[in-house]
């Protein structure tokens, strides 16, 4: 009867246990499936569309994650098939490094001019 | 000096601007997927139509042979349409064609290939559509051309008169 009582908990914490496991890998697909993007619909990611192409590739996210692939590496077998266009986050590379540092620069511009005009000229 | 150089930068941010939407004009907006990859074929395991027996990818591909996989599906309108010129590169000597029927029915699938002719050597069942993924294909139909376990030709769409003479010349 006392170990009785010892199995009952051990088996309600290894549930409890394995539902906080599925539902952080049912986060995590869907964090990644956000991230892919449709290639046969228009503006849609993964995750939105319910698409032929969208569903297998739902399927197959969580059959990579239960196969213990981790986020990245989820993210580079997709860019593997289907070029980076698939990602919905553009890479830093010479073709995106305009896209990435327009909005510092600007930032960095805007914040000379703003010190301009009202430090300098308040002195 | 001030007053100088401020609209000074403002005109050389809109020049800036100006270029790259001026640039981005004659950029095409459709999105293209590359069609000649030359990419080694992916690993996977399938069950055969006719037997439903369990099958891993290197006993289906061997070295030196060309093997042409097509996509498919009986609910596929445009398959219909490329199904002649399938049953036309069947008569090819050197050329295995490896059918993927793609979420299908079985019974309709079998329907179908009565109908319009079995040009396939071997049938493979995607039932949820997984292994198109791993070869990296969009949807149906779509065809694979494969020589030395690399992929050499890829046709997005059905295949027509053009395409198949594209085929044929790499079979040669």
């Amino acid at each position: 009867m006392k170990y009785l009582k010892y199995i009952i908990i051990l088996l309600i914490l290894s549930t409890i246990n394995l539902s906080f496991a599925d539902e952080h890998e049912t986060q995590l697909q869907n964090e990644i499936t956000k991230n892919l993007r449709c290639l046969i619909c228009q503006g849609q990611s993964i995750y939105d569309s319910d698409s032929q192409f969208a569903n297998s590739l739902k399927i197959l996210v969580e059959k990579k994650l239960s196969e213990g692939l981790s986020e990245k590496e989820i993210y580079e077998y997709f860019e593997n098939k289907y070029g980076e266009w698939i990602l919905y986050d553009p890479k830093f590379n010479k073709n995106t490094y305009f896209l990435w540092l327009l909005p510092i620069l600007m930032f960095l511009l805007g914040g000379v001019i703003l010190f301009k005009l009202f430090i300098i000229k308040k002195n | 000096m001030k007053i100088k150089t401020f609209p000074l930068f403002l005109v050389i941010i809109f020049l800036i601007i100006f270029v790259i939407f001026y640039k981005g004009l004659n950029n095409s907006n459709i999105y293209t997927p590359e069609t000649n990859l030359k990419k080694n074929i992916p690993y996977f395991k399938v069950k055969t139509f006719d037997s439903e027996k369990l099958i891993e990818s290197d006993e289906i591909f061997k070295n030196d042979k060309f093997y042409l996989i097509n996509i498919w599906a009986s609910w596929c309108v445009p398959c219909r349409d490329e199904h002649p010129f399938l049953v036309d590169l069947n008569k090819k000597k050197g050329l295995e064609i490896v059918g993927l029927n793609y979420k299908d029915n079985k019974k309709n699938a079998k329907i179908f290939l009565d109908d319009l002719g079995n040009p396939y050597d071997i049938i493979l069942m995607d039932q949820d559509g997984t292994i198109s993924i791993e070869w990296g294909a969009y949807g149906v139909p779509e065809t694979f051309l494969i020589y030395n376990k690399k992929i050499i030709k890829k046709v997005i769409g059905p295949l027509d008169s053009k395409k198949v003479f594209e085929i044929n010349e790499l079979v040669k």
